[in-house]
Order: C-alpha cells, then sequence, then structure tokens
C-alpha cells in the first residue's frame, strides 16, 4: 500500500472530512470486537499523525487484539510498553530520538512518539508516570489514553473510569447489592491540566467526532512538548449493546452532557463541538437517561440510581469552576474578588 | 553524602584517582559516551547517579539524564530509549530494584541490552540497608548477564565490559553489576582510569541492526505469539546466554591486551590456590577479609586459599568445575538466603553443588551465611569458616549443611 514518505514537519488542522489523510496505517489484522470504538481510536490516530510516527502501546485490548504475531496491523513502527508505562515509554523514546539526533547518531527530523494506554492502565495504574512525563517539558511526545471505561482484555473489570453504578465483572448486580460500584469518574484530562501547566495540549476526544479528535492529535503533536488526549470508546462488549449503536452512544455521551469536549491549549480551556453549542445554550443537554438505558451495564439501575446520576451531572454543568472541566467550586464570600459568575454558561455575557 | 569527583583536565591521558566505587561507574558512563540515563534516589547505588550528575553539570559529558518518579519508570525509560538505538544505563538497590521488577523482566525478555548497576541493599524490613545479594539475585533467571565487582576498579572495568558484551549482536541481553552496599559502592580505592582513544578501540558503538525501532524500519515489536512461538524464542534467549560465555572471554582478553588488566581468567578470581587443600568460594567485596584470613592462616601452616567468583551470569560451570575440583572441601559463602531451599543454603551454594554433582571425585561442599545486612566479616568469622570447612573433607555428606556465621545464640 501506498504511504507517505515525506516528513510531519506540519501537520496542518484537518478542515472537513474530505480533507482526511487518505492513507490507513493502522490497517486490517487485529482481531477487536466489532463496534471497537478504541480500535477506531487507533486508526484516526494515526491517520493523523502520519507515517513518520513511533507508536507505543501498554497492554490492554488495544494490544493483545491488536498485534497477533505475523498480522500485526501497524504500518508504523510500534512497541509494547507494560501496563503502567505508557508515560515511560513516550519519555524514554523521545529522549533517545532526541540525543541520538543531538549527537548526529541518527538523522535529524521530526518523528511522530505517540504511547497509548487504557483507563486502567492510564488513569489508574500508570497515572504517576504521565503525570511525571507532562512536567519533561524538552521532550516531545504525546500520550493517548483510550478510556473503554473497564478493564476490558482482562474481562470487564471496574476501572476508575468505570462510571457510576455499572455493572463489571468485579461489580456484578446481586440480590443485596444493587450497585457495588458507587465511586464516581475519576476526572483525568481535567486534573492532569490542572495540575501541568507547561505542558501545552491536554485534550478530551471522542471518535464519533472524528476530524475534531484527529484535529486534536494534531494540534498536540505540532505544539509538541509533552502532551496528553484522553478519548471515551463506547465497547460493546464492556458495555453490553450492540455493536452497531458504537457511534450513536459517542454521540449520547457527549449531548447528555456526561462527556465534555475540550482541550487547554497553553492554559486556555476551549470546549469544541456539541459541548460548546450546550454550553452557548445553542443545544440543550439531554437527559442521562437517553444514554444509560442504551446499555446494559446500567440495566439494572433503580429511578434513584438515574437520578443519582444525572445529579452528579448535573453538577459538572451547574457548579462547576469549568463545566466538566475543573470540578470545585468557589466559597461564596470569594466569589466576588475572584470575579466568579454563577450564572449558567449560556446566561453568562461574553466578552 | 560526600561523592566528590575530583575535577580532572581533559586531556586524553591515563589517570590514576582515588575514587568510590560510585564514582569509578560514574567514569565508565563517561568514557562509553552513554546517551540516556534514568535516576531515583535509593542508597547506596545512587551515589553513581549523584557522580554522573556532576559530571554533567560540569560539561564533561553529554548524557540524556532524566530523574524518574519511581524505579518502574526509571528502567521503563532506558528499556524504550535503548530500543530506539541508545546506550543506557540505570540502576537501583533493594526494594527499589524490586519496585523495577516488571521493568527488569521485560527488558531480558525483549533483549535490550540495557547496562545497570545493583547497588546489594538487604530488603529493607524489619529495617536494614546493608549489603545483601537477594536484590540481584532475584532476576538470575530472566536473562540478565550478573558480574559481581570487589573493587572500585573492577567495578569501572566490568562497566565497559557490559556496554561491550551486552550490546554484542550475538548476546544482546540486559547486564546488572552487583556492586556490595557501602563496602564497594562508598569505599574509595585508587583507580585507574583508561582514555577515550582506548575505550573507543574496546567499544564499539551501539547497532541494534534490523531491530530498531524507527520510521525507516517499521517493525513490530513484543506482537502477541503466545504458547505458538513463545518456546522458540525463550530457547533463543537461552542461546544468547550460552553465547555470552564466549564473548565475555573474548572481550575480557580484549581488554587485558589493552588495558592490562583483569587477571587470568574472566570468571573466576584465585587467590593462594595453587597448593591449597581447603577454598572459599563467593563473591564481591568479601574476598578482602578473607584473603586477610588467609594470609594469617597461611603463615600458621594452612593451605588454605580463595576463588572468587566474578560473574554468575553466565554461570561458569565449566571453569568452576575445573577449579573446585581440584580441591579436598569448598566452602561457599553467601550474602544472600533462599528460605527452605535444599539443605537451607543460599543460592550460591546450592549452584555451586549443582554444578558439581555429576562430578566422579567431587569435593565437600559446605555452605555459609554471613555478611547479611551488610554485617561486617570479621576475622574471627573467617577463621571459623575455614576451620568448618576443613572438618567437612572427606565426608562429602558433611557438606549438606549450611552454617550462619557470626550469629548471636
Ligand atoms: C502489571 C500488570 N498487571 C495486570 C495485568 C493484566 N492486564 C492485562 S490487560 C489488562 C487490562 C488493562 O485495562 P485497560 O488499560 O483499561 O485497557 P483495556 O484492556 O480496557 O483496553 C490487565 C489488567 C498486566 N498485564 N500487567
Ligand atoms: S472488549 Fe471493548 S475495547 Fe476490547 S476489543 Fe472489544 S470492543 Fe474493543
Ligand atoms: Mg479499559
Amino acid at each position: 500500500m501506498a504511504v507517505e514518505t515525506h516528513g510531519t514537519g506540519t501537520l496542518p488542522q484537518i478542515k472537513g472530512v474530505k480533507d482526511v489523510p487518505y492513507d490507513e496505517l493502522f490497517v486490517s489484522g487485529h482481531r477487536t470486537c466489532q463496534g471497537c470504538e478504541s480500535a477506531l481510536v487507533m486508526r484516526h490516530m494515526v491517520k493523523a499523525s502520519g507515517p513518520r510516527t513511533i507508536v507505543l502501546g501498554s497492554t490492554g485490548c488495544m494490544y493483545v487484539a491488536n498485534t497477533t504475531y505475523y498480522t500485526t496491523p501497524w504500518v508504523v513502527p510500534w512497541m509494547h510498553t507494560q501496563l503502567g508505562a505508557s508515560g515511560s515509554a513516550a519519555l524514554g523514546t523521545a529522549a533517545g530520538l532526541k540525543v541520538l539526533m543531538r549527537k548526529g547518531k541518527i538523522k535529524e527530523e521530526k518523528i511522530n512518539v505517540i504511547a497509548f494506554c487504557g483507563d486502567g492502565g492510564g488513569a489508574d495504574m500508570g497515572l504517576g508516570a504521565i503525570s511525571a512525563t507532562l512536567t519533561h517539558k524538552d521532550y516531545n511526545c504525546l500520550v493517548l489514553l483510550y478510556d473503554n471505561e473497564s478493564y476490558a482484555n482482562t474481562d470487564i473489570q471496574l476501572s476508575s473510569q468505570t462510571p457510576y453504578g455499572a455493572v463489571t465483572t468485579f461489580s456484578p448486580s446481586g440480590s443485596k447489592k444493587r450497585l457495588m460500584h458507587t465511586r464516581w469518574k475519576k476526572n483525568v484530562p481535567g486534573m492532569l491540566a490542572a495540575g501541568h501547566p507547561e505542558s501545552r495540549y491536554i485534550a478530551a476526544g471522542c471518535a464519533a467526532y472524528a476530524v475534531d479528535l484527529m484535529n486534536k492529535i494534531r494540534k498536540a503533536l505540532q505544539l509538541g512538548g509533552p502532551t496528553f488526549v484522553h478519548t471515551l470508546d463506547p465497547c460493546p462488549k464492556g458495555w453490553d449493546y450492540h455493536p452497531q449503536y458504537s457511534q450513536e452512544l459517542g454521540h449520547l455521551a457527549v449531548e447528555c452532557g456526561i462527556w465534555p469536549l475540550y482541550e487547554v491549549i497553553d492554559g486556555v480551556c476551549n470546549l469544541t463541538g456539541p459541548t460548546r453549542q450546550i454550553a452557548e445554550g445553542r443545544k440543550k443537554r439531554k437527559p442521562v437517561y437517553e444514554y444509560l438505558k442504551r446499555q446494559g451495564r446500567f440495566a439494572h439501575f433503580a429511578e434513584e440510581d438515574v437520578e443519582h446520576f444525572q445529579h452528579e451531572v448535573d453538577k459538572m454543568w451547574t457548579e462547576w469552576l469549568i463545566p466538566g472541566v475543573i470540578p470545585f467550586t468557589v466559597a461564596a464570600k470569594d466569589q466576588t474578588i475572584l470575579k466568579i459568575d454563577k450564572k449558567p454558561l449560556h446566561e453568562q455575557k461574553t466578552a | 553524602m560526600a561523592v566528590q569527583v575530583k575535577e580532572r583536565e581533559h586531556q586524553d591521558v591515563e589517570t590514576e584517582q582515588l575514587m568510590s566505587g560510585c564514582e569509578a561507574i560514574a567514569e565508565a558512563i563517561r568514557l562509553a559516551d552513554v546517551d540516556v540515563m534514568a535516576a531515583y534516589p535509593i542508597r547506596p547505588y545512587d551515589g553513581v547517579m549523584q557522580a554522573a550528575a556532576k559530571l554533567i553539570a560540569n560539561g564533561k559529558m553529554d548524557v540524556e539524564y532524566i530523574v524518574a518518579d519511581g524505579e518502574h519508570s526509571q528502567f521503563e525509560i532506558v528499556k524504550h530509549a535503548c530500543a530506539v538505538g541508545s546506550r543506557v544505563f540505570v540502576g537501583s538497590s533493594g526494594v527499589g530494584w524490586f519496585y523495577a521488577f516488571e521493568a527488569i523482566a521485560v527488558t531480558a525478555g525483549l533483549r535490550l541490552p540495557v547496562v545497570a548497576i545493583c547497588g546489594n541493599r538487604a530488603l529493607d524490613d524489619p529495617g536494614a540497608f546493608g549489603t545483601e545479594h537477594n536484590d540481584s539475585l532475584a532476576v538470575r533467571d530472566l536473562g540478565w548477564l550478573l558480574p559481581w565487582a570487589e573493587t572500585a576498579q573492577e567495578a569501572m572495568d566490568l562497566a565497559l565490559m557490559a556496554w561491550r558484551v551486552g550490546e554484542d549482536k550475538r548476546v544482546s541481553l540486559p547486564v546488572a553489576i552487583g556492586l556490595d552496599g557501602a563496602f564497594l559502592t562508598h569505599s574509595q580505592q585508587i583507580v585507574k582510569i583508561p582514555t577515550q582513544a582506548a575505550v573507543n578501540k574496546f567499544l564499539p558503538k551501539f547497532d541494534l541492526g534490523d531491530r530498531l525501532l524507527h520510521p525507516d524500519n517499521p517493525i513490530t515489536i513484543a506482537p502477541q505469539v503466545d504458547q505458538d512461538w513463545l518456546m522458540e524464542i525463550r530457547m533463543q534467549n537461552d542461546q544468547a546466554m550460552r553465547k555470552a560465555h564466549d564473548v565475555i572471554s573474548e572481550a575480557h582478553a580484549h581488554f587485558k591486551e589493552l588495558f592490562g588488566r583483569g587477571g587470568d581468567s574472566p570468571f573466576l578470581d584465585e587467590y593462594m590456590t595453587d597448593d591449597a587443600e581447603y577454598v572459599v568460594f563467593g563473591q564481591g567485596t568479601l574476598a578482602l577479609p578473607m584473603k586477610v584470613a588467609i594470609r594469617r592462616l597461611r603463615k600458621e601452616g594452612h593451605k588454605v586459599g580463595l576463588v572468587r567468583l566474578k560473574w554468575f551470569r553466565p554461570f561458569p560451570t565449566q571453569e568452576i568445575v575445573k577449579s573446585l575440583s581440584r580441591f579436598k572441601a569448598v566452602g561457599v559463602i553467601d550474602r544472600d538466603y533462599s528460605f527452605g531451599s535444599p539443605y537451607y543454603g543460599g543460592v550460591l551454594y546450592n549452584e555451586v553443588r549443582s554444578a558439581l554433582y555429576s562430578l566422579d571425585k567431587r569435593p565437600t561442599i559446605v555452605g555459609f551465611i554471613a555478611g547479611l545486612g551488610g554485617r561486617e566479616i570479621e576475622q574471627p568469622m573467617a577463621t571459623d569458616i575455614f576451620e568448618k570447612t576443613k572438618a567437612a573433607a572427606g565426608d562429602i555428606k558433611s557438606g549438606d549443611t549450611c552454617h550462619w556465621i557470626g550469629v548471636r545464640s
């Protein structure tokens, strides 16, 4: 197959579907489930980055289901890394390339370094290493966290990214306990953006908004330094729905306000896609029930569980300092001095 | 901690300096033109990282020096830097070494020639940080080459050997040099620092060949081979480890020719064994008090000697068989333990006994556990070891015992 051979000195923003590169760098050979949205993330990721890319992948579905010996789907160079090591893999690879180029041991050129991890590998086990990497501003590398909201490869166990109340093999619904899992989802991109002021790009995306996602990957690589992109990926096996609805569920997660799309560029937060429209009041946030009722993992929900879920999502939009991004509110007595406008976003005056 | 690397003029002449084992390794890093190293604090190995940091800060070497967020990251960082073709260095001690264990295991599985030091240290609880070999020894089955140094000079020399042997395409395995905590990491000795020109002759450029991860060579590293191919691949690792034996011999001969050091055998260092009847066998710095004891006991007419092991992996079985079968009894001293192992002995004891098993005429091999947690091996203990070894001679079964030395009752 034809692979572009030019370097990736610049990665221009993609203007629309017709502008998307034709070349596929993640091809057949993988054996992910039908409707696997994470596999689509892989495809979009390397489409956006182009051929002068090295990909490191931590253990999980995107390793185990993707790289069977003799049938690798990766056209670009690819290497496995350990479950909690995506941050270190990115850093070590970027540092190696940098010093070898500086010493003239390999040709000087821009090579994109992307390390991906699942939610288990990135939000639980490897969070510390990702955090460390995001402070090493001299190295160019992107960590992509594909979030299918469970330890999927090991048979769907709950992670810190599994939504409240969802059934997993570690959190079944039983006669005594309807909900085994009652922790709210950890806010990874928000926490990383807040905690790593020198990272030039941190974003939340979704493959259901493919062009938006590809542009986020390109911006991350283009701006350079250590960057981070988190995608929410519907997973038919773990979420228990028919594979044909993956894209639809991705849309619903965003439209119900559960998964806000945004990017933080050089410390400036920028809402994107439908999330921006919701914030501007141009689009009404759908009730979370629309999303929950489509998935078997929430089939055991009682009315009060749906209400709790809705209440928490509402808080993200009405009480959080930055809706869906920064989770705390400011004490009433400090709101004036900090010039915090407590009106819902769409009622606020834009400057 | 006082690590002092004396500034020396950057002229390419061989010099002699008083330095610790850690500082000697830092000099080797400079001479080897290491590309990437990753550091994390834990005593005693981190003296190397402190010394190396000074060399970098003073412009004596150009290395990507990454202070990691933990040992797991530390070892993963250099593993990945190595995969894109960088010469790398890393290290740890005791519980830090164990924190990195996952990365340590896969580095060998991937055949990436990472060079590390393990500044040997007890595994903390119930509260001990002195030297003990169980940290290094925990990786003995995984495909790491494991040399042990006795002196600061040997530490530097072994480090240069480590890149040469580990990166050799016939081997392509990681190397972890054992350095006894405090006794070697932080004791100063006179060290000869070779010239850059001589080191360049000894150490070829690192070349991963067709295993290099680069867009011009778009390979997939560590695809899922599972039961279908894993045995073939493990067997290749085994063959690499076997080949390492001759590659070490070759490198040792070349090293001797260039630098005039290294002793007769790359694997064993024998002390007063020509006419010896009873010898002790061990590795690392315990050789020093044992040599003192040997000189003293020889004055009293005892025909005693020492055989020091320089490479634990690959285990030089033939050399050991040849050497130890000359004696009436051998006392194997372990600065480690292997609870519940055959005859409740140490790791080295059981390895040596296994190596000699098929000999028709074999010496009695008796085990000693000594110097754990950094306890000094004092002269009365050394005498005790030799007396017990001598007493075991002639009765092969009396070797089925392991004595704990210098322990309060
Ligand atoms: C250190 C370690 N612990 C546990 C495992 C077992 N394991 C393999 S894949 C996996 C799931 C990882 O989950 P996630 O990162 O979310 O990726 P997914 O499988 O969901 O794609 C686990 C737990 C492992 N490989 N390594
Ligand atoms: S279990 Fe989910 S993430 Fe894994 S391959 Fe299937 S759909 Fe994809
Ligand atoms: Mg997952």
